[in-house]
């Protein structure tokens, strides 16, 4: 049997089918192979070297949007849809992805186009995650197909759908190692019509994480909590008189300190800035995501300073972004309790694995992995080191 | 006879019930383990009471290392456990079988830790969801899913079948809001899964527990993502002539840009019988919705003065928006009443199917030609900005044979709510009732995986034993299970 081929980014040609039946027929017979295969969707992020495969799959050419009902705020898309596509087809109804996907190409310097399935398979999550949720909390179903070849269904297109296990939550984040998405439906959410962020130049890492703390418990619904190169931002969305009512109460609550009003167009151009880390792009200094409790960062940044490198915090002091030259371990320990995750390798690149699991997890993880694709040809060693 | 099966119970579990009680009380503390008939009874339903049948014993523990002790104990003699919180499942999620033991958390009651930093709590999975809210509210914050069954449900319960509540259209379920477990596996393996991190990374283990409904281990402690109080909230009432108008200003207020906290739909039949019950001011038309926004007050004007907008392009019979406390009272009165109201017309089956919020004027339609063809009165009450419905069939059930027609027609409703692209259940669980119409939404393939993952938890297949799978299509894993060691 033979399957469509397309060149991306310069690499060997990938196997890129234009229907599901192709796609599930190429890892059926993968899978009598035992033929590991690398899998990706519009390759905007770093080719892990830990996946050992001769193959590489796309869902790049399964593309297109299956249906939109802006009423009942859902889209299916199938996996290879171009973000782009979906954000303007969501826009012109007012509507958006309210989770904020990030997009690599600028801090990676990659020329690929981000899919709607590698956003699935990666969880990826802006700055409003600390309000809105993050991109698996925006996913209503799935379909994919399994190492075995077999399409699976889970989940629908409805809000609320609690029959049988969530295998949506298991396959959003999971990076393809269990199944290869070929279609998602997403819930929407109508753009606020307006936002105002307040700035706090002047500040401390420990200051931000105090006026992120404040302002996250008050009701003024905060979308979105950054700091970068000593200045701290919050953003506040919603109705008009909404957002000027909430930019004045918490204005209020930080009347001692210095604030600078940034509106509408240019607050918007702020935020995507600080989404694709615009401040990071331009180098390749290996760049790390590390989780962390909020209130823990002050003490993780002070020993990741003491590695050498720049800062910028999202999610209200839960992620730390972190550019270093320094090497993993010494990242990983200074991280503490927190994970860290690379981002950009760098050159030469840095290990990429993923942070160690406890043994229970672990084997937990590995028998889920074993249950979906029970050849191991999915990205094998991408998550199971 | 109710028309759900059982399987038979395994005449040696049964013959062995002296020794496995036994077992169990020799390696729990005294007062732990309850096995006496008179006792056990009070354990043989949930709150879908149609179905009922004693446990072999029920086991009580106090701490997560009483609830590994017990399901070991039940591992060793191979004796299927039935996990329960509270009992308030509609869908008989915690139905004993006669050679089960329940193990019950209701004790584990403590609030571990309270984290307002960063914005999570950490309990015990026997609280109740509502003593969540009650412990945060002088930090004002609260835990937003609020199934109507709060005052009593527990956290367990809601996380085994990922409950929702009027409010989670806006603040999301239980799965949006659940940041880590412990759990204790089928075993007896104790196994801490995710925390109070944002993102992390690995498989979603935390995601895959939430709903699913005991099948795969017993979650003994939680933590809980939390949010800040809002300044206020109030609702409006608006009534409609038309039912299909009711539904239209449902999309449009969505379509709008506004994010309310709940959108409630009532059609006449509730609201006859909740105006005879509680008196609660409602008008007399085809359908009325309550629509709940938050903020500061003149937040809220704003935004029920954009509601009224809405409605009024589609001529309601009445538009009510709530100035005070007491009218928001007034106003929800009729709503929290509703299920109250409607037992006093007689006994009736709750469903729970979800459709796409664009097929609710045509799925209301044919739900009322199915009422006349099964010559059963159906009343509408339900969640309509996500779409999740709660059609309540009435019948008598010592009329013969009403019960089974009753199951039957709301069978066919949730087949309706497959159809049109919906789902069987929104915020109940499958638990038993919805079992057997499993291979409707899902194909063989599509089923087959998630028993696959029920395997891997649960090798044996011990945990909640009969629900959630089809008997027929779960038939060759409980029998390879039932010749394991």
């Amino acid at each position: 049997m033979t399957f469509t081929h397309t060149q991306i980014n310069n690499a060997a040609a990938a196997v890129s089918p234009t229907s599901e039946p192709e796609l599930a027929g190429f890892i059926a017979e993968s899978y009598a192979r035992a033929a590991p295969m690398r899998v990706v969707g519009g390759s905007t992020r770093f080719q892990s070297e830990a996946i050992a495969a001769d193959q590489t799959l796309t869902s790049r050419r399964l593309s297109g949007i299956v249906t939109y009902e802006p009423g009942a705020l859902t889209l299916i898309a199938r996996a290879g849809t171009p973000i782009e596509e979906i954000e303007a087809a969501l826009a012109a109804e007012g509507q958006g992805l309210a989770f904020e996907p990030m997009d690599h190409r600028k801090i990676l310097e990659t020329k690929g186009v981000p899919t709607v399935g590698g956003m699935v398979s990666a969880n990826i999550s802006g700055p409003r995650r600390i309000y809105a949720g993050a991109c698996r909390d925006h996913l209503l179903g799935v379909r994919f197909v399994d190492g075995r070849g077999r399409v699976i269904r889970n989940g629908g297109r409805v809000m609320k759908n609690v029959t049988g296990l969530d295998l949506g939550k298991l396959l959003c984040g999971s990076h393809g190692t269990l199944g290869v998405l070929t279609e998602v439906a997403l819930k929407t959410l109508p753009v606020a019509e307006s936002q105002q962020t307040l700035a706090f130049p002047g500040t401390s890492v420990k200051g931000a994480i105090e006026i992120f703390a404040t302002a996250l418990a008050t009701p003024f619904e905060v979308s979105g909590a950054a700091f970068r190169f000593g200045t701290a931002w919050l953003r506040i969305e919603g109705l008009c008189p909404q957002v000027d009512y909430r930019r004045q109460r918490l204005s209020a609550l930080f009347r001692d300190r210095e604030i600078d009003i940034v509106s509408e167009a240019d607050s918007r151009m702020l935020w995507r800035g600080l989404r694709d880390l615009h401040h990071f792009a331009g180098s390749n200094v290996p760049l790390w995501r590390i989780l962390v409790k909020p209130s823990e960062a002050p003490a993780v940044v002070a020993r990741l300073d003491a590695l050498g490198g720049n800062v910028s915090l999202d999610w209200g002091g839960g992620l730390v972004w972190f550019e270093t030259n320094a090497n993993g371990s010494a990242v990983r320990h200074a991280a503490g309790m927190g994970q860290a995750m690379l981002l950009r390798r760098g050159t030469p690149p840095n290990s990429d694995g993923f942070p160690p699991e406890g043994a229970s997890i672990a084997r937990l993880s590995a028998a889920l992995r074993r249950t979906f694709d029970p050849a191991g040809i999915l990205n094998p060693g991408l998550m199971d080191k | 006879m109710p028309t759900i099966v059982m399987p038979d119970p395994d005449a040696g579990v049964i013959a062995r019930a002296p020794q496995i009680i036994a077992a169990l009380e020799a390696a729990l503390p005294a007062g732990t383990v309850i096995s006496s008939p008179e006792e056990t009874r009070a354990y043989e339903c949930d709150a879908l009471t149609a179905y009922r049948c004693p446990p072999l014993a029920v086991v009580l523990p106090r701490t997560t290392e009483e609830v590994a002790t017990a399901m070991r104990v039940c591992h060793e003699l191979r004796v299927p456990v039935v996990p329960r919180g509270a009992g308030t499942s509609l869908a008989g999620g915690a139905l004993p079988t006669a050679d089960s033991v329940i193990i019950g958390i209701m004790r584990l009651r403590e609030i571990l830790e309270v984290d307002t930093a960063n914005r999570f709590i950490r309990v015990q999975t026997g609280v109740t969801n509502l003593a969540v809210s009650a412990e945060l509210e002088a930090e004002g914050f609260f835990y937003a899913p609020d199934p109507s069954s709060q005052l009593a449900c527990t956290i367990a319960g809601n996380i085994a079948m990922n409950s929702g509540g009027a409010h989670c259209l806006k603040y999301g379920v239980t799965t949006n809001n659940l940041m880590g477990v412990r759990i204790v596996l089928a075993t007896g393996d104790i196994v801490e899964v995710g925390g109070p991190l944002l993102g992390m990374s690995g498989l979603d283990l935390v995601g895959l527990i939430c709903g699913s409904e005991g099948q795969l281990a017993i979650v003994t402690e939680a933590t809980l993502r939390i949010v800040p109080r809002p300044e206020g909230a109030r609702p409006v009432l608006i009534g409609f002539d038309r039912p299909e108008r009711a539904g239209e200003c449902v999309g449009r207020i969505i379509r709008s840009g506004l994010l309310p906290v709940a959108i409630e739909y009532m059609d006449d039949v509730c609201l006859r019988a909740v105006e005879a019950f509680v008196k609660a001011g409602y008008p007399n038309c085809a359908a009325v919705l309550i629509v709940e926004v938050e903020g500061s007050e003149a937040e809220i004007d704003h935004q029920i003065e954009r509601i009224r907008l809405i409605a009024e392009e589609l001529n309601p019979v009445e538009f009510r928006a709530s100035r005070t406390a007491e009218e928001s009272l007034a106003i929800w009165k009729g709503r929290k009443s509703a299920f109250g109201a409607m037992g006093r017309l007689g006994d009736y089956l709750c469903l729970d199917g979800t459709v796409p919020v664009s097929k609710l004027p045509h799925t209301l339609k044919r739900i009322g030609e199915l009422s006349k063809a099964y010559g059963l009165e159906v009343a509408n009450v339900f969640h309509a900005g996500d779409g999740n419905m709660h059609p309540l069939i009435l019948f008598n059930a010592n009329a013969p044979g009403e019960l089974e027609r009753a199951e039957e027609f709301g069978a066919d409703i949730l087949r309706l709510c497959v159809d049109v692209g919906g789902c069987l259940t929104g915020e109940h669980g499958v638990g038993i009732e919805k079992r057997d119409l499993m291979t409707k939404q899902y194909t063989a393939d599509d089923l087959a995986i998630q028993m696959e993952i029920k395997s891997v938890f649960d090798p044996a297949w011990l945990l909640n034993p009969a629900k959630v799978f089809p008997l027929e299509v779960s038939q060759p894993h409980r029998d390879k299970a039932s010749r394991c060691p």
